[in-house]
Protein backbone atom coordinates (compact mmCIF):
# COMPACT_ATOMS: atom_id res chain seq x y z
CA UNK A 1 0.00 0.00 0.00
CA UNK A 2 0.93 3.67 -0.57
CA UNK A 3 -0.27 6.76 1.34
CA UNK A 4 -1.62 9.16 -0.04
CA UNK A 5 -2.87 12.59 1.86
CA UNK A 6 -2.87 9.85 4.73
CA UNK A 7 -4.88 7.31 3.42
CA UNK A 8 -4.13 3.95 2.23
CA UNK A 9 -4.13 3.47 -1.77
CA UNK A 10 -3.10 1.10 -4.48
CA UNK A 11 -0.48 2.80 -6.28
CA UNK A 12 3.24 0.93 -6.06
CA UNK A 13 4.58 1.02 -9.53
CA UNK A 14 2.77 3.92 -11.11
CA UNK A 15 4.64 7.15 -11.66
CA UNK A 16 3.92 10.44 -9.85
CA UNK A 17 2.36 11.46 -13.11
CA UNK A 18 0.30 8.58 -13.35
CA UNK A 19 -0.89 9.42 -9.73
CA UNK A 20 -2.31 12.88 -9.93
CA UNK A 21 -3.84 12.34 -13.60
CA UNK A 22 -5.91 9.53 -11.89
CA UNK A 23 -6.95 11.86 -9.04
CA UNK A 24 -8.39 13.78 -11.86
CA UNK A 25 -5.77 16.89 -11.04
CA UNK A 26 -4.01 18.73 -13.42
CA UNK A 27 -0.42 18.26 -12.82
CA UNK A 28 0.29 21.79 -13.35
CA UNK A 29 -1.95 23.26 -9.97
CA UNK A 30 -0.23 20.44 -7.62
CA UNK A 31 2.59 20.27 -5.67
CA UNK A 32 3.51 16.74 -4.75
CA UNK A 33 5.72 15.69 -1.62
CA UNK A 34 7.32 12.26 -1.68
CA UNK A 35 8.59 10.24 1.62
CA UNK A 36 9.12 14.05 2.70
CA UNK A 37 10.76 15.71 -0.23
CA UNK A 38 9.18 17.69 -2.93
CA UNK A 39 8.95 16.08 -6.29
CA UNK A 40 9.51 18.69 -9.29
CA UNK A 41 7.12 18.77 -12.02
CA UNK A 42 9.60 17.81 -14.41
CA UNK A 43 10.56 14.93 -12.45
CA UNK A 44 6.65 13.63 -12.44
CA UNK A 45 7.03 11.08 -14.92
CA UNK A 46 10.16 9.91 -13.82
CA UNK A 47 9.44 8.79 -10.37
CA UNK A 48 7.90 5.81 -9.68
CA UNK A 49 6.44 5.49 -6.20
CA UNK A 50 7.03 2.12 -4.26
CA UNK A 51 4.91 0.00 -1.76
CA UNK A 52 5.10 1.75 1.68
CA UNK A 53 5.96 4.87 0.00
CA UNK A 54 3.85 8.17 1.54
CA UNK A 55 2.52 10.58 -0.66
CA UNK A 56 1.11 14.65 -0.27
CA UNK A 57 -0.46 16.20 -2.81
CA UNK A 58 -2.04 19.72 -2.91
CA UNK A 59 -4.25 20.44 -5.11
CA UNK A 60 -4.22 24.96 -5.37
CA UNK A 61 -7.86 26.50 -6.64
CA UNK A 62 -7.73 29.59 -7.94
CA UNK A 63 -8.92 32.93 -5.72
CA UNK A 64 -6.42 35.12 -4.32
CA UNK B 1 5.83 61.04 17.62
CA UNK B 2 9.37 59.27 17.64
CA UNK B 3 10.73 55.98 16.56
CA UNK B 4 11.04 54.89 20.31
CA UNK B 5 7.15 55.93 21.12
CA UNK B 6 6.11 53.98 18.15
CA UNK B 7 7.78 51.19 19.34
CA UNK B 8 6.42 51.60 22.91
CA UNK B 9 3.61 51.36 22.13
CA UNK B 10 3.99 47.96 19.84
CA UNK B 11 5.56 46.71 22.76
CA UNK B 12 2.70 47.80 24.73
CA UNK B 13 0.63 45.83 22.85
CA UNK B 14 2.74 43.13 21.75
CA UNK B 15 5.02 42.04 24.72
CA UNK B 16 8.93 43.13 24.49
CA UNK B 17 10.20 39.64 24.02
CA UNK B 18 7.64 38.89 20.57
CA UNK B 19 8.22 42.79 19.35
CA UNK B 20 12.15 41.72 19.22
CA UNK B 21 11.08 38.95 17.21
CA UNK B 22 9.13 40.91 14.75
CA UNK B 23 11.82 43.17 14.51
CA UNK B 24 14.16 41.24 13.77
CA UNK B 25 11.65 39.09 11.08
CA UNK B 26 12.14 39.52 7.54
CA UNK B 27 8.76 38.01 5.66
CA UNK B 28 8.12 38.24 1.77
CA UNK B 29 4.77 38.68 -0.23
CA UNK B 30 4.19 36.83 -3.11
CA UNK B 31 1.30 38.64 -5.08
CA UNK B 32 -0.32 41.67 -3.22
CA UNK B 33 -3.80 42.00 -4.06
CA UNK B 34 -6.92 40.29 -2.05
CA UNK B 35 -4.48 37.74 0.36
CA UNK B 36 -1.33 39.82 -0.33
CA UNK B 37 -2.31 43.63 0.33
CA UNK B 38 -4.72 42.47 3.32
CA UNK B 39 -1.67 40.34 4.81
CA UNK B 40 0.75 43.13 4.41
CA UNK B 41 -1.25 45.28 6.51
CA UNK B 42 -1.70 42.79 9.30
CA UNK B 43 2.57 42.17 9.26
CA UNK B 44 2.90 46.15 9.21
CA UNK B 45 0.70 46.82 11.96
CA UNK B 46 2.82 43.96 13.83
CA UNK B 47 6.05 45.64 13.25
CA UNK B 48 7.74 42.79 11.21
CA UNK B 49 11.11 44.45 10.69
CA UNK B 50 11.34 43.59 6.81
CA UNK B 51 8.40 42.95 3.81
CA UNK B 52 9.71 42.31 0.55
CA UNK B 53 6.42 42.82 -1.28
CA UNK B 54 6.51 41.55 -4.99
CA UNK B 55 3.63 42.04 -7.54
CA UNK B 56 3.45 42.72 -11.36
CA UNK B 57 0.10 44.39 -11.83
CA UNK B 58 -1.46 47.74 -11.12
CA UNK B 59 -4.28 48.79 -9.20
CA UNK B 60 -7.70 48.28 -11.55
CA UNK B 61 -11.02 49.12 -9.83
CA UNK B 62 -12.29 45.81 -10.09
CA UNK B 63 -9.43 45.12 -7.29
CA UNK B 64 -11.44 47.81 -4.94
CA UNK B 65 -14.16 45.24 -3.78
CA UNK B 66 -11.19 43.42 -1.66
CA UNK B 67 -7.87 44.97 -1.86
CA UNK B 68 -6.24 46.94 0.18
CA UNK B 69 -6.27 50.05 -2.56
CA UNK B 70 -7.70 53.12 -2.63
CA UNK B 71 -9.54 55.12 -5.69
CA UNK B 72 -6.40 57.78 -5.78
CA UNK B 73 -4.60 54.23 -6.54
CA UNK B 74 -5.79 53.59 -9.60
CA UNK B 75 -3.41 52.68 -12.43
CA UNK B 76 -0.67 52.75 -9.82
CA UNK B 77 1.77 50.21 -9.67
CA UNK B 78 0.36 47.78 -6.42
CA UNK B 79 3.54 47.61 -4.78
CA UNK B 80 3.93 51.22 -4.54
CA UNK B 81 0.54 51.96 -3.50
CA UNK B 82 0.95 49.47 -0.86
CA UNK B 83 4.25 50.63 0.31
CA UNK B 84 2.97 54.42 0.85
CA UNK B 85 -0.19 53.47 2.87
CA UNK B 86 2.09 51.26 4.88
CA UNK B 87 4.01 53.75 5.83
CA UNK B 88 1.48 55.90 7.31
CA UNK B 89 0.38 52.74 9.36
CA UNK B 90 4.28 51.77 10.43
CA UNK B 91 7.29 54.10 8.69
CA UNK B 92 9.32 52.09 10.52
CA UNK B 93 9.29 48.80 8.61
CA UNK B 94 11.51 48.36 5.74
CA UNK B 95 9.77 47.58 2.84
CA UNK B 96 11.02 46.69 -0.31
CA UNK B 97 9.08 46.66 -3.71
CA UNK B 98 9.66 45.01 -6.79
CA UNK B 99 7.18 45.48 -9.21
CA UNK B 100 8.32 42.59 -11.70
CA UNK B 101 6.28 39.08 -12.93
CA UNK B 102 7.17 36.21 -9.96
CA UNK B 103 8.78 33.18 -11.67
CA UNK B 104 11.04 30.21 -10.50
CA UNK B 105 14.34 31.87 -11.87
CA UNK B 106 13.81 35.32 -9.97
CA UNK B 107 12.23 33.88 -6.89
CA UNK B 108 15.19 32.78 -5.22
CA UNK B 109 16.71 35.85 -5.66
CA UNK B 110 13.89 38.48 -4.83
CA UNK B 111 12.81 36.80 -1.28
CA UNK B 112 16.66 35.80 -0.50
CA UNK B 113 16.66 37.78 2.68
CA UNK B 114 13.13 36.08 4.30
CA UNK B 115 12.58 33.61 6.33
CA UNK B 116 9.16 33.19 5.31
CA UNK B 117 7.42 33.85 1.99
CA UNK B 118 3.66 33.96 1.83
CA UNK B 119 1.94 32.85 -1.54
CA UNK B 120 -0.78 35.33 -2.08
CA UNK B 121 -1.10 35.08 -6.21
CA UNK B 122 -4.42 34.56 -8.07
CA UNK B 123 -4.17 31.55 -10.11
CA UNK B 124 -3.43 27.90 -9.25
CA UNK B 125 -0.50 27.53 -11.71
CA UNK B 126 1.21 30.31 -10.13
CA UNK B 127 0.75 28.67 -6.15
CA UNK B 128 1.63 25.43 -7.37
CA UNK B 129 4.73 26.98 -9.12
CA UNK B 130 6.00 29.38 -6.23
CA UNK B 131 5.85 25.85 -3.93
CA UNK B 132 7.57 23.86 -6.25
CA UNK B 133 10.40 26.91 -6.53
CA UNK B 134 10.25 27.53 -2.78
CA UNK B 135 10.45 24.11 -1.21
CA UNK B 136 13.08 22.94 -4.01
CA UNK B 137 15.48 25.80 -4.30
CA UNK B 138 14.90 28.05 -1.02
CA UNK B 139 16.10 24.75 1.99
CA UNK B 140 15.50 27.11 5.12
CA UNK B 141 12.06 29.26 3.91
CA UNK B 142 8.91 28.31 4.86
CA UNK B 143 6.16 29.19 2.71
CA UNK B 144 2.46 29.78 3.80
CA UNK B 145 -0.29 29.59 0.92
CA UNK B 146 -3.83 30.27 0.81
CA UNK B 147 -5.82 28.50 -1.56
CA UNK B 148 -9.82 28.39 -1.50
CA UNK B 149 -11.66 31.48 -0.29
CA UNK B 150 -14.05 32.13 -3.17
CA UNK B 151 -18.01 32.39 -2.63
CA UNK B 152 -19.91 33.22 0.28
CA UNK B 153 -19.66 29.91 1.98
CA UNK B 154 -19.09 29.96 6.09
CA UNK B 155 -15.73 31.51 7.34
CA UNK B 156 -15.74 28.68 9.71
CA UNK B 157 -14.33 26.45 6.49
CA UNK B 158 -11.43 28.67 5.96
CA UNK B 159 -8.75 26.55 8.41
CA UNK B 160 -4.65 26.48 8.53
CA UNK B 161 -2.97 23.21 7.83
CA UNK B 162 0.31 21.92 7.93
CA UNK B 163 0.47 19.88 4.80
CA UNK B 164 4.78 19.55 4.80
CA UNK B 165 7.41 20.09 6.83
CA UNK B 166 7.87 23.66 5.58
CA UNK B 167 4.70 24.22 4.03
CA UNK B 168 1.34 25.46 5.43
CA UNK B 169 -1.76 26.04 3.76
CA UNK B 170 -4.77 28.31 4.87
CA UNK B 171 -7.75 28.27 2.93
CA UNK B 172 -10.99 26.18 2.52
CA UNK B 173 -8.96 24.12 -0.17
CA UNK B 174 -11.79 23.99 -2.40
CA UNK B 175 -13.70 27.32 -3.39
CA UNK B 176 -12.21 28.00 -6.89
CA UNK B 177 -12.93 31.48 -8.70
CA UNK B 178 -13.39 28.85 -11.77
CA UNK B 179 -16.86 27.48 -10.43
CA UNK B 180 -18.23 31.33 -10.94
CA UNK B 181 -17.93 32.13 -7.04
CA UNK B 182 -16.61 35.45 -6.66
CA UNK B 183 -13.58 37.04 -4.34
CA UNK B 184 -15.64 38.59 -1.29
CA UNK B 185 -14.24 41.43 0.78
CA UNK B 186 -14.53 39.72 4.16
CA UNK B 187 -13.72 36.06 3.32
CA UNK B 188 -10.65 36.39 1.57
CA UNK B 189 -9.47 38.70 4.35
CA UNK B 190 -10.30 35.69 6.78
CA UNK B 191 -7.65 33.54 4.52
CA UNK B 192 -5.03 36.24 4.37
CA UNK B 193 -5.36 36.85 8.32
CA UNK B 194 -4.59 32.96 8.99
CA UNK B 195 -1.82 33.24 6.67
CA UNK B 196 -0.59 36.33 8.83
CA UNK B 197 -1.59 34.41 12.03
CA UNK B 198 0.57 31.59 10.66
CA UNK B 199 3.58 33.83 10.00
CA UNK B 200 3.12 35.55 13.45
CA UNK B 201 3.32 32.43 15.39
CA UNK B 202 6.13 30.67 13.09
CA UNK B 203 8.11 33.96 14.16
CA UNK B 204 7.48 33.38 17.86
CA UNK B 205 8.26 30.05 17.94
CA UNK B 206 5.08 28.90 17.69
CA UNK B 207 3.47 26.03 15.72
CA UNK B 208 0.68 27.48 13.36
CA UNK B 209 -1.39 24.79 14.03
Amino acid sequence: MVKINGQPAEAAGKTVAQIVEEQGLNVQRVAVELNGDIVKRSDFDKVVVKEDDSMEIVNFVGGG
Amino acid sequence: MTREEYFNALIERHGKEAQEKFSNAAVGIAGLGGLGSNIAFFLARLGIGKLVLADFDRVDVTNLNRQQYRVADLGRYKAEALKEQLLGINPYCVYETHSVKLTEENIPEIFSECDIICEAFDKADQKAMITETVLSDMKNVILVSGSGMAGTDSANKITTRKVMSRFYLCGDEKSDIADGCGLMAPRVAVCAAHQATAVMKLILGQSPV
